[in-house]
């Protein structure tokens, strides 16, 4: 059984047709990475299985289960199991690094704040951020910020770790940080969606490629095929596109 | 003319007239708190409305929207005009006092609704997102996420239309309802000079208004510090 499993999903932005039906399995411990030009609906697709688009056509299968995403009881299971990290970070301003952390685990759910505390400081410090616990997010560098919002997403002890971006808003040499601690999650067997341009990192760190374009899977392989064997004329021509810069 | 006040000053001060004045004054500050309040926590539920998306909640949505931008709209001195003939034609007897309070509350909600709506939106929609994608309910993002960052926008024009409400309240007079105004002119009306009665009333408004505007400046600079304190 899959742990995840996409069929056919459709969705649209008004009468903007974003996701057009995408087809995709995904394996417990898998790396997807998902690359694409702007706008063939990568990020999109994410935000799609989190529920932050109204649901279209087609299914969404967790652990053989099926995704009713207008049941609001079914969506609180869904986003308790995902988790996204967004490209923007989107950490809470109003709150310190610890808070942002905790706030869901103990608010949300109902955890006793000791446990998660005590959890979220070992989150932060293997994010390399013990030392900031206090700290507001406006106080911290972007890729700080990025890896609190790592720390935040795993607090929830999601399943599926879904990154979007997270390294398109960084400063160059900011990206490294954050990209260690991906590797961090991947070696612990994490699965996770990874929506990236950092196509060396991909290309390392994915079990498999999923190249988009148009809303549509284009192609999905191993690494090596698609990076340097793409099967398919629109793959070859961003790969190409890509590897020149 | 500086003597001719200080002649009548001593007549017009009398314990009469000052507990006159006075008992006006709280019905001002009833009628400003009616507004300031209970204005505010009904502009508080019907901006919420305006900003949900579920289908369900539409109609109640609809209505709200018609409620702010009608009462928004129209003067105050109609409202309470309209207010008070709805009553009367209605044949259901309300002291003067609640039709004052009921009018207050209709144009307050309606535009402290905008104000507290515009400060929520004012916070960024990736902290909606994230809110929503951890499964905070509405409320929850509201109160801890949203609200808390969005006090700083919606104080400063809050306390303004609020300074600005309480002298509003006094058009409660054209129906009757004796306030700080219909005081004045109660008291002028009796002989003595308008100098003496409007300054007094004067008085009094900027006793009420100024204390609010502290308590403006003072929420102002707490809340707006759960941001950041060190910023």
């Amino acid at each position: 059984m899959h742990q995840l499993e996409i069929r056919g999903l459709k969705a649209a932005y008004g009468n903007l047709t974003v996701l057009d039906g995408i087809t995709l399995a995904v394996e417990r411990g898998e790396i997807i990475g998902l690359i694409g030009p702007s706008g063939s609906g990568k990020s999109t697709l994410l935000r799609a299985l989190v529920g932050l688009l109204p649901p279209g056509d087609g299914e969404v299968v967790l652990d053989g289960k099926p995704v009713f995403y207008r049941n609001s009881g079914q969506l609180r299971q869904v986003r308790d199991r995902l988790a996204i990290v967004f490209q923007q970070f989107n950490l809470f301003q109003n709150m310190t690094v610890l808070e942002n952390v905790t706030i869901t685990p103990v608010k949300i759910k109902g955890r006793p704040r000791a446990a998660v505390e005590a959890e979220a400081k070992d989150l932060l410090a293997k994010v390399g951020l013990a030392n900031k616990l206090a700290a507001y997010p406006d106080e911290l560098s972007g890729g700080q910020q990025q890896r609190v919002a790592i720390a935040r997403a795993l607090a929830l002890k999601p399943d599926i770790l879904l990154l979007d971006e997270v390294t398109a808003s960084l400063d160059p040499e900011l990206v490294s940080e954050v990209l260690d601690t991906i590797r961090l999650l991947a070696a612990d067997g994490m699965t996770m969606l990874i929506v990236s341009h950092e196509m060396g990192f991909i290309r390392e760190l994915s079990s498999r490629v999923v190249f988009m374009a148009g809303g549509k899977v284009v192609e999905i392989g191993a690494p090596k095929q698609i990076f340097d064997a793409p099967r398919e004329v629109r793959t070859r021509e961003f790969v190409s596109k890509i590897l020149r810069h | 003319m500086w003597d001719h006040l200080v002649a009548e000053a001593p007549r017009f001060f009398t314990y009469w007239n000052l507990r006159f004045f006075v008992l006006a004054g709280l019905t001002t500050v009833a009628l400003s708190f009616t507004g300031c309040i209970l204005g505010g926590i009904a502009g508080l539920a019907l901006g919420t409305v305006r900003l949900t998306r579920s289908k369900p909640l539409s109609p109640v949505r609809v209505i709200a929207i018609l409620y702010t931008e009608i009462f928004r709209r129209v003067p105050f001195l109609v409202t309470l005009m309209l207010v008070f003939f709805a009553f009367q034609l209605s044949g259901v007897e309300l002291p003067l006092f609640a039709i004052g309070a009921i009018s207050v509350f209709l144009i307050a909600s309606a535009f402290l609704a905008e104000i507290i709506r515009g400060g929520m939106l004012a916070v960024h929609r990736n902290q909606w997102d994230a809110a929503e994608t951890m499964n905070f309910t509405l409320i929850q993002a509201l109160r801890h996420v949203v609200l808390p960052q969005a006090w700083r926008i919606i104080l400063p024009p809050a306390f303004g239309f609020f300074v600005l409400f309480i002298k509003d309240t006094a058009l409660a007079s054209q129906i009757g309802v004796v306030e700080l105004t219909y005081a004045g002119k109660v008291l002028n009306n009796r002989g003595f000079s308008a100098t003496l009665s409007f300054g007094t009333i004067l008085v009094f408004y900027f006793i009420i208004s100024y204390p609010l505007t502290r308590l403006g400046a003072y929420l102002e600079a707490r809340l707006a510090s759960t941001r950041n304190p060190r910023a």
